[in-house]
């Protein structure tokens, strides 16, 4: 598409269309929906593991624990971080502002760097990294 | 009155309903004022939660009998499940055009949030008030 020097506005259809940041934000928004549709299931899973008992608890927090299960959580971090941010961009949009184009590229961009950023910092802070259990849903070092 | 306005409209488009089932607004403005409620619930159980957490069995126990948790938690995932199920239809009705598969998916999508509801809400008032 780089080739593409008319000046002319394109014919609306995703195969022509030049890739825009804030069609990728439009995009994730609806992706990372979804994904936050299955990652509560995990978080409802989780409480009611508790309310039935440690029999059901433990294994579960076994398998949250595990490396596959962290990588989902860190996957449904971004997931929420994005969304929720995206989400205000929405609202604000929603009442009318930001809808120049370069305002809303960036403000696309800033939405997708910001969740990345912020799901790092959630992790950093809940004590990541050593053991691949930072959430320490195992209760191993308490 | 002036007489009825002649219409172009067929009885068989009529008695299918298509066309505005005067709604639209309501699924749109739900949708934002549980987005607004998100933005504060979801932050605030999300740090509550990571605390509780590193406390294993017991710290989860302790963190949902809490009272003011009990009560976030449930304000939490009720918003969520409520916004998702809206959020879930529109993506459903956007890509399924067929009619049975569309409604079955939009049934499911309903059952499957009402049973989440059911089960985290059995979870909270099991653990806050036994």
């Amino acid at each position: 598409m780089s080739s593409w020097t008319d000046k002319r506005p394109m014919s609306p259809h995703v195969q022509v269309w030049k890739w825009h940041l804030t069609m990728a934000s439009s995009i994730l928004h609806r992706v990372t929906g979804v994904g936050n549709y299955i990652g509560i299931v995990l978080v409802i899973a989780w409480l009611f593991a508790t309310a039935v008992g440690p029999d059901l608890y433990e294994p579960l927090a076994g398998l949250i624990g595990s490396i596959w299960g962290q990588l989902i959580l860190f996957g449904f971090t971004l997931s929420i971080c994005y969304h929720l941010l995206n989400g205000l961009r929405h609202l604000v949009m929603d009442a009318g502002a930001g809808f120049n184009p370069k305002f809303a590229g960036f403000t696309a961009g800033l939405a997708i760097v910001l969740a990345a950023v912020l799901a790092v910092a959630i992790w950093y802070l809940a004590g990541l990294v050593p053991g691949f259990d930072p959430l320490n849903m195992t209760g191993a070092a308490s | 009155m002036s007489k009825p306005q002649p219409t172009m409209r067929t009885a068989l488009g009529k008695v299918r309903g298509l066309g505005s089932a005067k709604h639209g607004a309501g699924h749109f403005i739900a949708q934002r004022v549980t987005a607004i409620a998100l933005v504060v619930l979801v932050p605030l159980f999300l740090i509550t939660l990571i605390n509780a957490v590193r406390g294993g069995y017991d710290g989860a126990l302790a963190y949902v009998a809490d009272p003011f948790n009990a009560v976030l938690i449930l304000l939490a995932i009720g918003a969520a499940l409520y916004h998702m199920r809206l959020g879930m239809q529109v993506v459903v009705e956007d890509y399924i055009a067929k009619h049975g598969t569309k409604a079955v998916l939009l049934i499911l999508n309903t059952f499957i949030c009402v049973v989440l509801f059911a089960a985290a809400a059995y979870a909270v008032l099991k653990v806050a008030i036994a």
